[in-house]
């Protein structure tokens, strides 16, 4: 376990060094105006050229120059320093304030993700080609095939401005219900996905060699699908929730951005709108790391769950 | 369970795609899906057989104002028929989706033959390549590509989030092409073919493309369909096409904004997209299904 | 159908066992397929029955319906008893047959480790029915779970108890199985090709387990098996299967002597034997029917070198040919009298 561990860790490290290098070239390399691409097409100012040719070091030039950019911005990422977006304010106080709102959110999703879509998938699962079944696969191939883009405004517009029933925009300083709907939004995609996953995974699990042995024990079916089935079914779902978690908190660009909730992707959502190159490049940052971290915990977790791969 | 496969073995052999395209007959989804696909590809082809309104004439004077004359949706914020400008819509949306899905093939068929094929090291090389770019959040990525394209020719901008979606979204279709390459490499008449002579180009062309080809296929008209999405997102952002390009993503988000004045604006290319989307999801997920019986 | 009752005559009070005519058929989508057609065989204490056969042969599902653990669909019991003790298994409720299950008849299957639940640890696991079923404590159930896995001579057994299925030998994993069986005390203990996914020298190794848990703790065994090199040395009595029917039945030494049925020579002919060097190895011709279309007459005709017009067209019955021996087969007396072997 140790050992799976420091292994991980260390694939983690590469990838976080692979991943930012990329992020950071794209970025600003072979760009004919570094300080321009950044700013997009608004005008600059004096101070603001004057700020980000010291922030990123762009008068040193050539491949080595470039190097000596990224680590600086390495250092600086991790030292959490992420400079300042082009309205001055600084970017790392702007995540401080967004993160927990992101965080709400996302928990709440993945809330009806598991609430919804692990019970019934396990009962789909179970009842497999029964009308429940059939139903469920239908209404999970809709929201799959409904976008995000087209999810969050329809409900925001008939649920929060036509009927009522939940607050259109979350505002400044959100509440529960105000994430509610929202949060109901972005977990759709995930409560089908969960669906689907939990169904497949115990209807295979329900023909394995060990159910019938579980059940020449004489134990209740009850039991049976409760406790041998559920345990090595829910694998996948787990594992699947961990990732969808860290997709989440770095994917809730669109809905965070039509309910006006001030989390990270609403903040990454204006960067975008505004133009405002530093504030995008601090948050995607950030998100990066966030997801590399998040599919380490899942690995982790999954060796936790499943025995086979903890000793490998 | 030994007697039960030895029931299955000994069934009558039936051709794979004929039980698939008798299973695929049956399915109301299947017709639905492809009705919808063909509507949509003749919109996006002459979209001046469904309306014979300018989506380019506009006129503020026009505001939110009620259907009438061909406009059966009534006009947008800016004035434009709503109508009109979601029936053009279908031609940046599919584009989009073809071009991406075919770029997209052959980036998979090229890497997914080549690990497949040739295994060993260049398996493992093209694997993790995949492992890798399969790992990196698709929207993310797509913001900070086409962050740097600040071009706004309609052509360059299409084909940049062409080429985003290309190079990000191969991944699925590679993993499929290798494992039908590796499974097609095992028959007998690849072995056959080898011992008669052939090179690896002729067996690869001949003898192993038409085998990884049709389930390329299926994944792709899935892909096709989150292609148009990711579009659609994309330019919804902001970052994707942008006016004059008439697309839904960009209608949809300006219909948000005005929604309290009027929904109409946001609710008829929200509808063109969704249901654009979900028929080529649900076609590719039909014949997934009617060639995979293992979960029937 | 009157099956005369072969090997030994009706101890008092009936057999410990006895199935009579049963028949299975699988539905699905290809057709029906008649897995079991009118299997009668019984067990006594104490004794060890082999029910020999090829995969397909209906021999796994007939332990199944014993077990009451096939699944339906496809499986339909379409007719026939179980009879356990004088009660028909088949005439139960689902919980009144579930308490049977364990306890009074355990088996124990082929592949050891996709049998054994992987998630698990397997002291968990052998304890699971000392814990739910006959509500011990966890220590009790512990300390029993090591006598059991001692039992079945298990090396260390204390502390392989929190190891996993993968972390065990085959042999040893299929040990951990039939702990798992006996954990309950069963009355009957059926083993389903205990051996098959096992090295030759481990398979010795288990046979030879099985045969003494048997005599030590006074169980009946059914042992299902394709191999009939395992089952001389353990077996009383052998049923041999073909087609979903019992072909043959007789006790070890008379069918090893001098077999009754075509099918069983066929089986015999094949085996490697030391004292024949050189020569080809025998083999049945031809290939197992297929259960949706089964051959008329008897089943075995498109295989068997005996066969003549009536095995095309009459069902052969069960032919009584003293000592307890029937044979399936319009000329068994022919073929048991034929040494060519």
């Amino acid at each position: 376990m140790f050992r799976f561990i420091v292994r991980r860790l260390l694939q983690m490290i590469v990838a976080f060094f692979g991943t930012t290098l990329i992020v950071y070239a794209l970025m600003f390399a072979g760009q004919g105006d570094p300080i321009q691409a950044l700013a997009g097409e608004r005008p600059v100012t004096e101070a603001q050229r004057a700020y980000l040719t010291e922030k990123y070091h762009l008068d040193a030039t050539g491949v080595g120059g470039f190097f000596y950019r990224y680590f600086d911005y390495l250092s600086n990422l991790l030292r959490g320093d992420l400079g300042e977006s082009l309205t001055g304010r600084s970017i790392g106080e702007i995540l401080a304030a967004a993160w927990p709102v992101t965080i709400k959110l996302a928990l709440i999703a993945i809330a009806v993700a598991v609430i919804f879509g692990v019970t019934a998938g396990v009962l789909a699962g179970i009842r497999r080609a029964s009308i429940f079944d059939n139903a469920t696969l239908l209404l999970t191939l809709l929201v799959l095939g409904i976008p995000t883009i087209v999810l969050a405004p329809l409900a925001q517009y008939l649920l929060g401005v036509k009927w009522q029933l939940f607050p259109p925009t979350a505002g400044a300083d959100p509440d529960f219900y105000a994430l509610l709907l929202p949060g109901i939004v972005l977990g759709s995609l995930s409560l089908a996905t969960a669906l689907r996953l939990t169904r497949t995974s115990v209807a295979e699990n329900l023909r394995a060699d060990y159910v019938r042995t579980a059940r020449s024990k004489g134990l209740p079916r009850r039991r049976v699908v409760s406790v041998h089935v559920l345990r090595n079914s829910l694998i996948p779902v787990i594992t699947f929730l961990g990732v969808e978690l860290g997709n989440l908190m770095s994917g809730a660009i669109i809905t965070e951005g039509v309910f006006n909730i001030p989390g990270v992707g609403f903040n990454l959502f204006r960067g975008i709108r505004t133009e405002d190159g530093p504030l995008v490049v601090g948050i995607v940052s950030v998100l990066v790391v966030v997801y590399l971290v998040a599919n380490l915990v899942v690995d982790i977790l999954y060796a936790v769950l499943d025995p086979r791969i903890r000793y490998e | 369970m030994s007697e039960r496969s030895t029931a299955v073995r000994l069934r009558k052999p039936r051709s794979l795609a004929g039980d698939a395209w008798r299973d695929l007959r049956r399915k109301p989804i299947f017709w639905i899906s492809l009705a919808l696909v063909l509507l949509v590809t003749a919109m996006a082809a002459v979209p001046g057989l469904f309306t014979s309104n300018d989506p380019t004439d506009c006129a503020l004077s026009r505001q939110h104002a009620a259907p009438s004359g061909g406009a059966v949706f009534g006009y947008d914020f800016q004035g434009c028929d709503t109508y009109a400008r979601a029936v053009y819509g279908a031609r940046a949306s599919l584009l989009v989706g073809a071009l991406s899905a075919l770029l997209t093939g052959a980036i998979a068929l090229v890497v997914g033959m080549l690990a497949g094929y040739f295994g060993g090291w260049v398996d493992a090389v093209l694997s993790r390549v995949i492992d890798i770019v399969l790992g990196i959040p698709l929207l993310l990525a797509a913001i900070v590509l086409l962050k740097r394209v600040a071009a706004d020719s309609a052509t360059v901008r299409l084909a940049a989030v062409i080429f985003v979606l290309a190079v990000l979204g191969w991944t699925t279709t590679a993993r499929v092409v290798r494992s039908s390459v590796i499974s097609a490499r095992q028959q007998d008449y690849v072995a056959a073919a080898r011992m008669l002579g052939a090179g690896n180009g002729r067996i690869m062309w001949r003898h192993i493309l038409p085998n990884a080809l049709a389930p390329a296929v299926v994944v792709l008209t899935i892909a096709l369909g989150t292609f148009i999405a990711a579009e659609a997102t994309l330019s919804f952002l902001g970052i994707g096409l942008r006016e004059p390009t008439i697309s839904w993503g960009i209608d949809i988000n300006s219909g948000r904004v005005h929604m309290r004045e009027s929904a109409t604006p946001l609710v008829v290319p929200s509808t063109f997209l969704a249901l654009t989307v979900l028929a080529f999801i649900m076609l590719g997920d039909a014949i997934r299904d009617a060639f995979d019986p293992k979960l029937r | 159908m009157s099956q005369p009752t072969p090997a030994s005559a009706t101890p008092p009070g009936g057999h410990l066992l006895d199935l009579r005519d049963l028949h299975v058929e699988f539905r699905t989508q290809e057709g029906v397929a008649k897995v079991i057609n009118g299997v009668s065989y019984h067990l006594d204490p104490g004794e060890t029955l082999a029910v020999l056969g090829e995969s397909g042969s209906g021999k796994s599902v007939t332990a199944q319906a014993i077990m009451g653990i096939l699944d339906s669909p496809p499986a339909h019991i379409t007719a026939g008893q179980i009879r356990y003790r004088g009660r028909d298994l088949l005439s139960l409720s689902e919980e009144q047959r579930r308490q049977v299950r364990g306890r009074e008849i355990a088996m124990i299957f082929q592949d050891a480790l996709s049998a054994l639940n992987p998630v698990f640890p397997v002291g968990w696991q052998i304890g699971e029915t000392l814990r739910q079923r006959l509500g011990m404590s966890r220590a009790d159930a512990r300390r029993r779970v090591v006598e059991l896995m001692d039992l079945v001579q298990i090396p260390a057994a204390s502390k392989r108890l929190g190891d996993y299925p993968h972390q065990f030998s085959g042999g040893m994993r299929q040990r951990v199985m039939i702990a798992m069986a006996l954990a309950m005390e069963p009355k009957v203990l059926i083993a389903d090709e205990p051996t098959t996914a096992l090295d030759v020298t481990v398979q010795a190794q288990i046979m030879d387990l099985l045969a003494d848990l048997r005599r030590d703790l006074d169980m009946a065994m059914i042992l299902i098996t394709h191999d009939l090199g395992v089952v001389a040395d353990v077996a009383d009595r052998i049923a041999v299967m073909y087609a979903g029917r019992i072909v043959e039945h007789a006790d070890v030494r008379s069918l090893y002597r001098a077999p009754a049925h075509p099918y069983t020579k066929g089986l015999l002919d094949s085996i490697p034997r030391l004292d024949q060097r050189g020569g080809k190895l025998a083999t049945i011709r031809g290939l197992p029917p297929n259960l949706m279309r089964i051959p008329s007459g008897c089943p075995f005709h498109p295989r068997c070198p005996y066969a003549q017009q009536v095995c095309v067209d009459v069902v052969p019955h069960d032919l009584v040919l003293g000592d307890g021996r029937t044979s399936a087969c319009h000329f068994a007396q022919e073929v048991r009298d034929d040494r060519t072997r």
